[in-house]
């Protein structure tokens, strides 16, 4: 081969990518770079945007606890709402890999669910079934005797983190049902074979094994409730707000913009360092697994 | 006195019968294999005995006592899966301990017996490999430790060496065998590999469509074919249409230009079977003209269009000049190396 063709079939990847790249660039590389700017911008009452090189907006949120206990709402409200899909997700998933052929795929297709419907509609359902004191799952909470008093879950965490945990399954338990296919299909047996009861199969074999898939799950679990908007929104309303409503509302109701610039890009921020720190760690601690 | 008896276990899938009237008993320290193709039952067999399955009908007992009403867990049985079936997440040594800790052996005890079960698998100071980072063969090993170190009173072998190379496949068989024989575990062998059944074990079973066509030695199994799917199974063999001619005194086995005494109790149409290294080259016999001549080294392979339609031939290369290709041959065998079945009805 020539030195030219040699040059040319080093471009080709390059140009075969080109469009992809340009639209990567131009809609989301572009943009984000003009978010970051913009939270360093500075913003009057009157004066509007002005563009300039300060550091007042990343000062207003590092030091005014408002802001902080935003965030750490936000963060609160993912966590639960990851130990919550995980609990009953990982379950979920190992029960629905047992089931024969046509009720599993009834099943999953019910998991699934959630995501076929509008996330406003799915959320707007939820509100329906929890408004207020007569609300449906407290009426039907109560009757079982289960608990006592209604529990509020209209404009509380508690209700935000049990919405999301429903939109949320479904990431949890693809994710447990991924790494459940990689089982070996007689490793059950092998280990009854040894003496394990049914007990020591789950906690010594299985869990040790899905383990992987329950914390990739749980990556994808956490960085989407943390960045929601809808659920937050609609069961949170404009009392309980979480890092995106509060961008949201930065931007579009105070119009301080580079205020809003700037929570956005902590969330981002936040977001990346978390997600990329634990999968580091995951993929670490599970070497042996992941091979 | 069986150790393990089988008394007409069946299994039944819905209305399909997968398993019918299987009937074996094994002793004590016997190596049995489970041979047929694909389908035959022999698995499903094997899970019944490890209580993966439960029989439809019939008993299986161990020691005279029933096996059936046992939990897998509590049979005591070591079994390696084709697959292997190790645990991933655990390193060889525990592995191989896992069956211990269920036992509540005490952990220095623990130790001493994984590092001789490994040790006897010829995996010496593979203690701390996890299952991914070893080579097919010693996932087998270690499988085949894990089974052993437990001391169970029967080995069960679900195809352990399907998933191996030939030249490693070979190894292992005279392994597994010298294994067997210096513990003297009752062993159980699930294979379609007629070389490999016949190499290991002390008895066949060979099975069809869920049924025991055969139970025997490799080497009954091999030169008296019960049926002719046996016969077919078991190594390669030629099946000549024949007939009893009773015209004549005494009466006589005719096929083609072949003939011999008749054996007693069989009349009319017959199939004649003989292993293809039985046949000769002789001046009298089934007259046959050569298709093929192959070269293997220690022996010739002779493809042959015969007045009975194709056989096989195979000579050991003695150094003697062969027929060529094209040559007009008679094909003879002595009468102890056919095996004559009726033919049709039966």
């Amino acid at each position: 081969m020539s030195a030219a063709a040699e040059e040319r079939s080093a471009r080709t990847p390059w140009a075969l990518t080109a469009p992809a790249l340009m639209l990567f660039v131009g809609v989301l590389l572009i943009p984000l770079a003009m978010t970051v700017m913009l939270s360093f911008h500075d913003w009057g009452q009157y004066k509007g945007i002005e563009p300039v090189f300060i550091l007042k907006n990343w000062h207003e949120i590092a030091t005014d606890p408002y802001y902080a206990e935003m965030f750490w709402r936000t963060f609160r409200i993912a966590i639960l709402t990851t130990l919550l899909t995980a609990l009953l997700g990982a379950p979920e998933a190992y029960i629905l890999n047992r089931m024969s052929g046509r009720w599993k795929s009834f099943f999953l297709l019910v998991i699934l669910g959630p995501l076929l419907i509008s996330v406003v509609a799915r959320t707007l359902g939820w509100a329906l079934l929890f408004g207020g004191n007569n609300g449906l799952v407290n009426k039907l909470l109560m009757s079982l005797g289960a608990i006592r008093s209604p529990i509020p879950f209209m404009f509380t965490e508690t209700g935000m983190v049990v919405a999301l945990a429903h939109v949320m399954m479904p990431f949890m338990v693809l994710s447990v049902w991924a790494a459940l296919q990689r089982l070996d299909p007689q490793i059950e047996n092998a280990a009854m074979s040894l003496g394990a009861g049914p007990v020591t199969i789950i906690r010594r074999i299985i869990m040790p094994q899905i383990m992987p898939g329950v914390l990739s799950g749980a990556i994808i679990v956490f960085s989407l409730s943390a960045s929601a908007f809808a659920t937050p929104a609609i069961i949170g309303g404009r009392r309980l707000k979480v890092a995106a409503t509060l961008a949201y509302d930065e931007f579009l109701n105070t119009l301080n913009w580079p205020l809003g610039a700037a929570v956005a890009t902590l969330l981002l921020v936040a977001l990346v360092l978390i997600v990329v720190g634990s999968n580091a760690l995951i993929e670490r601690r599970y070497a042996e697994v992941f091979r | 006195m069986a150790y393990l008896e089988l008394d007409r276990v069946a299994k039944q899938f819905g209305a399909q019968t997968v398993v019918d009237d299987f009937s074996l008993s094994v002793g004590k320290g016997e190596f049995i294999s489970f041979l047929g193709p694909s389908g035959c039952g022999k698995t499903t067999t094997l899970q019944m005995i490890a209580g993966f399955l439960d029989p439809t009908r019939g008993a299986i007992r161990l020691e005279g006592k029933d096996l059936t009403a046992i939990h897998p867990a509590k049979r005591g049985l070591g079994i390696v899966f084709q697959s292997y079936a190790l645990f991933p997440h655990m390193t060889a040594a525990e592995n191989v301990a896992f069956g211990l800790e269920m036992r509540g052996v005490p952990r220095t005890e623990r130790a001493e017996r994984v590092r001789a079960a490994l040790a006897m698998v010829g995996l010496a100071g593979y203690e701390d490999r996890h299952p991914r980072r070893m080579s097919g063969g010693q996932q087998q090993r270690v499988a085949l430790a894990r089974a052993l170190v437990i001391k169970p009173s029967v080995l069960l072998l679900d195809e352990p060496l399907s998933n191996l190379d030939a030249k490693l496949r070979e190894e292992m068989q005279i392994e597994l065998r010298q294994i067997q024989r210096t513990i003297g575990t009752t062993t159980i062998l699930v294979t379609h590999d007629q070389n490999e059944a016949m190499s290991l074990s002390d008895r066949i079973v060979v099975m069809s469509q869920g049924k025991i066509e055969q139970i025997g030695t490799p080497q009954e199994t091999y030169e008296r074919p019960a049926s002719a799917f046996v016969s077919q199974f078991l190594g390669k063999t030629n099946d000549f249409a024949g007939t009893i001619d009773r015209t004549v005194v005494p009466t006589q086995l005719v096929a083609g230009s072949w003939r011999a005494p008749a054996p007693a109790g069989l009349g009319g149409p017959v199939t004649v079977s003989v292993r293809p290294e039985r046949i000769g080259f002789g001046d009298t016999g089934l007259s046959a003209k050569i298709i093929t001549r192959i070269f293997q080294g220690n022996h010739w392979l002779f493809q042959c269009d015969s007045e009975c339609g194709p056989a096989i031939v195979i000579r050991q290369n003695d150094g003697k000049a062969q027929p060529a290709e094209g040559d007009a041959v008679r094909l003879t065998w002595r009468p102890e190396d056919m095996s004559v079945r009726a033919r049709g009805g039966a």
